[in-house]
């Protein structure tokens, strides 16, 4: 098989063939030539704060420990006894100087290496050699607390793979006293479909007044409400100034601010009504005064999308990851952030602003998520028809004037166009007809 | 609508802290909440959302923590709705345009192990175990854990001031939690 050929007939420049969607042979190598291939977002270095601290994680489908060890440095472990294979590591969070398989008692160091094994006479190897450490992510980097990881050891450095997308990435983190956020829990979600349907959601401007119809009309369902939450998308969302933006590697950005005022407080008065809010607001107000606008702010959801291919979707205050269960089953999992203010620019309201701030992140998948999820669904039992070969994504597509090249390089466009959709599939292509060098530590 | 304070964040916490004793041996009040959990569970059963939220207080909380016990003030949750939110729920849902429930999942619930705590001098705390069948689009998946209610007497009736929906997997990712728990 010519595999540049292949791949070629399965994405066009206008649509993507169904099996993209629905072939477990090509999810499988996703886990390899995507998955394995990319940088691919793994935690937050807030999750582990402290030396011997840990989450499990997944890069594709490989079960992780993502831990600071006891030197402090961060490492992406397998979590796999090299043994006999079990998962090393059961709990989903915690702080371990070691860690002990619960089958045959193989313990580990966390720094991956093998401490020892059970009556070790028995076996007439070397346990110091290498070759029975815990299996590790070769290249694990963070970006201001987002920590990626990747095995091929041909990828680019971290920085060079964000390319632009870094400098949105900065502009979310910088809008928080000491320029960053800590993770905090989540609204977890699961649907049966393929997980690319999410990432094909993550800028899509096409689908808000159709698809989240009801949370349009419950957050305006009053008339002092008219102009909350997402309402510049109705009418025509593509002359509104807000704009979906392209870049590399099937990144990509969707930038609603433009529909909103450029002052203080201005984002704030767009959040619909919610738990807490005349009670915190009002104690902002009166401890900060003139400065409550931009504080009320932070606990406002930040009209951006920025999507990280191919699991990474910051996105109003969350940072929601992409999960790949099986072909026709995702998790998406939006971790709340909270703000820290150390330094005390906020005048001791940080408390406050976040009882607010906790409340705004439920909105969005209480009320809209779960409606698109249903959808991706929908989607995935669609494609069951098997003769019906092709999914489009061809808006915006040989339009004259609707996209204009940036001094970057990167594209923007109308906010309902699929401009998005085009540049990360042919990314996919790209990935799934190369040759990753891909590796383990040890 | 501006009783959710830290105040109320604060008794809120504490009102569902500690289950640790014994209920009280009342068999007759017992049965008196049993009746007002299983009217719930009937009215949700049946799709009457509006006389469910009659049951409710005018200051209420609706909540569904994302960890065991998990802290409102700290942490996001499943859904931690007041009754403003409660309304736009149950808003959301009648809209017809909620597709997550259209169709609307077709549920039957099943409450047991009723036991009562004391709260205050006209109030109670009732613990119980459930379990919820939701058939929608071919499929019956289950929602399992335990609730606890805060009820106030007013005007001679329980009214429900606090739900707290504890699921078993509260902290995993859950499919199509549109429902109306």
């Amino acid at each position: 098989m010519n595999t540049s050929t292949f791949f070629d007939g399965l994405v066009r420049e206008d649509r993507v063939h169904r099996s993209l969607y629905t072939d477990a042979a090509i999810f499988e190598r996703e886990m390899t030539h995507v998955f394995g291939a990319v940088w691919v977002y793994l935690a937050h270095e807030s999750q582990i704060p402290n030396n011997d601290d840990y989450v499990t994680a997944r890069l594709g489908l490989r079960p992780l420990i993502v831990v600071r060890d006891s030197q402090g440095s961060i490492r992406a472990l397998y979590n796999r006894c090299t043994h006999r294979g079990a998962r090393v590591c059961r709990q989903e969070r915690g702080n371990a100087r070691t860690f002990q398989c619960a089958y045959h008692g193989w313990t580990y160091f966390n720094s991956g290496k093998l401490r020892g094994v059970p009556w070790p006479e028995g076996y007439a190897c070397d346990f110091k050699d290498s070759q029975f450490n815990l299996a590790q992510v070769p290249r694990v980097e963070s970006y201001r607390g987002f920590i990626f990881g990747t095995l091929n050891l041909d990828a680019p450095p971290l920085k060079t793979y964000l390319g632009g997308i870094s400098d949105q990435i900065d502009q979310w983190l910088d809008r928080h006293p000491g320029g960053k956020v800590h993770v905090r829990e989540a609204n977890r979600l699961k649907f049966k479909g393929n997980w690319k349907l999410a990432y094909d959601n993550a800028a899509d401007g096409y689908h808000v007044v159709f698809s989240h119809r009801s949370l349009l009309e419950m957050e305006n369902r009053m008339r002092a409400d008219a102009d909350k939450g997402m309402s510049f998308y109705l009418g025509k969302p593509d002359e509104a100034p807000m704009y979906v933006q392209v870049f590399a590697h099937g990144h990509h950005f969707k930038d609603k601010r433009p529909n909103i005022e450029r002052r203080p407080g201005a984002l704030w008065e767009k959040e619909a009504p919610h738990p807490g809010m005349a009670f915190f607001e009002s104690a902002i107000r009166q401890r900060l005064g003139e400065k409550a606008g931009a504080a009320l702010d932070l606990a406002a959801a930040e009209a951006v999308n920025i999507n990280v291919f191919p699991n990474l979707s910051i996105l109003g205050n969350h940072i929601q990851v992409f999960q790949p269960i099986a072909v026709d089953e995702t998790d998406t999992t939006w971790y709340a952030t909270v703000v820290v203010d150390e330094a005390g620019e906020l005048g001791g309201a940080v408390e406050d602003v976040n009882a607010l701030r906790l409340r705004t992140q439920e909105a969005f998948p209480n009320f809209g998520e779960v409606d698109d999820a249903v959808n991706f669904e929908e989607i995935q039992r669609g494609l069951a028809a098997c003769e019906d070969e092709w999914v489009y994504m061809h808006r915006g597509l040989d339009v004259p004037g609707r996209v204009r090249r940036e001094a970057d390089g990167s594209l923007k466009a109308p906010a309902t166009d699929e401009i998005f959709m085009r540049s990360h599939m042919q990314e996919w292509k790209r990935l799934m007809a190369s040759q990753p060098r891909i590796s383990v530590l040890r | 609508m501006s009783y959710v304070n830290a105040a109320f964040y604060a008794e809120l916490v504490h009102s569902f802290s500690d289950w640790h004793g014994d209920g009280i041996a009342d068999a007759a009040l017992r049965e008196r909440c049993r009746m007002l959990l299983e009217r719930e569970a009937r009215l949700l059963d049946q799709g009457r959302f509006e006389d469910w939220l009659a049951m409710y207080a005018a200051q209420c909380i609706y909540w569904v923590p994302a960890t065991p016990g998990g802290d409102p003030r700290r942490e996001v949750a499943v859904a931690f709705d007041d009754r403003r939110r409660l309304e736009d729920r149950v808003f959301r849902l009648r809209t017809g345009h909620a597709w997550s429930q259209a169709p609307a999942s077709r549920t039957v619930r099943l409450v047991s192990n009723v036991e009562v705590f004391p709260w205050k001098e006209d109030g109670l705390r009732v613990r119980s175990n459930f379990l919820v069948s939701d058939f929608r689009t071919g499929e019956t998946r289950f929602w399992s854990g335990w609730c606890g209610h805060r009820l106030r007497l007013r005007e001679g009736r329980y009214e429900i001031e606090v739900r707290q929906v504890n699921l078993i997997d509260c902290d995993q990712n859950l499919r199509n939690p549109s429902i109306l728990l």
